[in-house]
């Protein structure tokens, strides 16, 4: 029985769902975290650093969503504000400095909406990132785990491959959002989710996606062995055939990606 | 000594296009006879067309519409800055007769096969006389060659779909290649939801193009005007060079209402305004209509290598 688009939502937001720090800790050995923008803050809502790769050095980066209401609190339920991504760009251009593969893991609401991220320019974090990832010489590749809010995943998916979890979800605002906007009632954001074209299936078929990881059962981290496992095997594959491809060809099939559109 | 350039200016009188399309419908209907009578009675009695006055936004005072379009529909009694149709901009800051437009029949589609959209984008096209919510081409500025675009808020609030994301990367594109400057009037609603997710691509393939235009050491400068929100303000519009924006433009990332809701109180006055993004750094400049075309000028001018005259001896 395949599930509606609303359920996959739901799903997606599930609080047992693994966040990016259990497939960070799964795939990879050697993890460093690395903290900070070093201009303002450190920012929790997303986390990043250096790690081995079946012995090669990646950069990871991901948007963290609490595992307890405490964590989530702190991780400000895994919304980024502008540090955040400001962060994520150091450690992007640290990567391509030093030759390492870039991998994100997008799980988030969206961007921050609050006053001071305003002040601090949200909007131009993101348009910062969205430039400077298209043009790096090094493999970038996204990987959608839970929610695919708005700008604030972009923000960390303009890569060479974007792929989600079955159950994931990547949309240009929440179902509740949509309905708000359009239909004026936040209450219709089931009916929203069916139309928006949300799901990997839809996203995949309209090219926005490049490949789903099928999720058979209900994933939480007891269960999310074979979801690793393909991940690992579909890593393997990317970072290999990226090794045949100049650093030039890396860049122009990014930008054609995300031209075609 | 700017007022005077600008007195010159023919603007397209847009209101009265649309007064004509009405005129012709009611006729349609009628006799020929009722329509000699009727314009024997228009030529009697002095009519007021619609159109020829408006009220101010902010001080409701009735201005004259011409008086106001001959301030740079700047309010002649409160000093309030009116929004500007894409057209009567590039006549402002552009070199007379100067502006060649491209991709000017793009069609949008409906990736969402959203009920409606089309008719609406149709309607829109007939009203406005515009074929999306961004104008793009070449013109000069005191005869230095650029390209423009010019986002209109008449399309459906200027929001980024298909249409607007790919004419804005073409006329980057092509700038690239002309190796000439870009320069971008922002106004936004943001993303356009009736696209969906197609709508959000956009924010990052117009982002990767400014990328090659800055690559090839081309400068990119952007004009936020009222408002510049969402999608827009987190791609093309905060990645110039120099960011120009315009007195007490709303600009920013998140709408008011998400944000009251989000952080459960009243936002202060001036939130989101030029002057605020000024003062927390966000913008380089806030500068005044009447003075947009010298500045945009001289940045044309102080963002070209300079080329050390040689002379015959090679010294």
């Amino acid at each position: 029985m395949a599930l509606t688009a609303w359920e996959r939502v739901r799903i997606s937001r599930g609080q047992d769902r693994p966040t990016s720090l259990f497939y960070i800790e799964n795939l990879f050995e050697n993890f460093l975290e690395l903290h900070g923008d070093r201009t303002f803050r450190d920012d929790q809502a997303i986390v990043g650093g250096v790690a081995m790769f079946e012995g090669r050095p990646v950069t990871v980066i991901g948007e963290q969503k609490g595992r307890s209401t405490k964590e989530n609190v702190a991780r400000n339920f895994g919304m980024p504000n502008p540090e955040g991504y400001r962060k994520a760009l150091r450690l992007m251009q640290q990567a391509e400095k030093f030759k390492r593969p870039i991998i994100c893991f997008v799980d988030t609401a969206g961007a921050f909406c609050g006053m001071e991220a305003e002040e601090r320019g949200q909007g131009e974090a993101i348009a910062r990132n969205l430039m400077e990832m298209a043009g790096f010489k090094v493999p970038v590749l996204s990987i959608l785990i839970g929610e695919g809010g708005s700008g604030g995943a972009l923000a960390l998916a303009v890569a060479n491959e974007v792929w989600m979890l079955e159950n994931s979800t990547y949309s240009v605002l929440s179902p509740e959002g949509f309905a708000s906007i359009l239909w004026k009632n936040s209450k219709r954001a089931s009916e929203a989710a069916e139309v928006m074209k949300m799901t990997a299936l839809e996203l995949r078929e309209m090219g926005i996606v490049d490949k789903i990881v099928r999720e058979r059962e209900l994933l939480t981290e007891e269960t999310s062995g074979e979801v690793m496992n393909k991940l690992k095997y579909g890593l393997r594959r990317f970072l290999k055939e990226c090794d045949k491809k100049t650093p030039q060809q890396l860049v122009d099939e990014r930008y054609a990606r995300f031209r075609k559109f | 000594m700017l007022n005077g350039m600008f007195k010159k200016t023919n603007y397209v009188a847009i209101a009265g296009d649309l007064l004509k399309k009405k005129e012709t419908t009611e006729n349609a209907s009628k006799t020929l006879e009722e329509k000699i009578l009727q314009e024997e009675d228009n030529e009697e009695k002095p009519t007021v067309p619609e159109g020829m006055f408006v009220k101010c936004k902010k001080c409701r005072s009735v201005i004259y519409t011409k008086d106001l379009k001959d301030n740079l529909y700047i309010c002649p009694k409160c000093g309030v800055y009116h929004r500007i149709a894409a057209y009567d901009r590039i006549q402002m800051i552009m070199d007379e007769d100067s502006f060649e437009e491209w991709d000017t029949s793009m069609d949008t589609k409906n990736p969402l096969d959203y009920p409606g959209y089309p008719e609406k984008i149709e309607l829109l096209r007939e009203e406005t006389g515009l074929n999306e919510g961004v104008v793009t081409g070449k013109g000069t500025i005191f005869g230095e060659e650029a390209v423009a675009a010019v986002m209109d808020a008449r399309f459906m609030m200027a929001s980024m779909g298909l249409v607007v994301g790919e004419k804005i990367t073409r006329a980057v594109e092509k700038a690239t290649k002309l190796q000439l400057p870009v320069i971008i009037f922002t106004c936004s609603g943001g993303a356009r939801m009736q696209e969906g997710m197609i709508s959000l691509m956009q924010m990052a393939k117009t982002s990767a193009a400014i990328k090659r235009h800055g690559e090839a050491g081309l400068p990119y400068f952007t004009v936020l005007t009222d408002p510049t929100t969402g999608g827009v303000t987190a791609s093309f519009a905060m990645l110039g060079d120099v960011i120009l924006a315009e007195p007490e433009a709303l600009i920013g990332f998140a709408g008011q209402r998400v944000i009251e809701q989000t952080i459960g109180q009243k936002l202060p006055k001036g939130f989101q305004r030029a002057e605020f993004a000024l003062k927390h750094g966000l913008i380089d400049a806030i500068v005044e209509r009447s003075d947009l075309k010298q500045v945009l000028f001289n940045l044309i001018l102080t963002h070209r290598p300079y080329k050390p005259e040689v002379n015959e001896a090679g010294e």
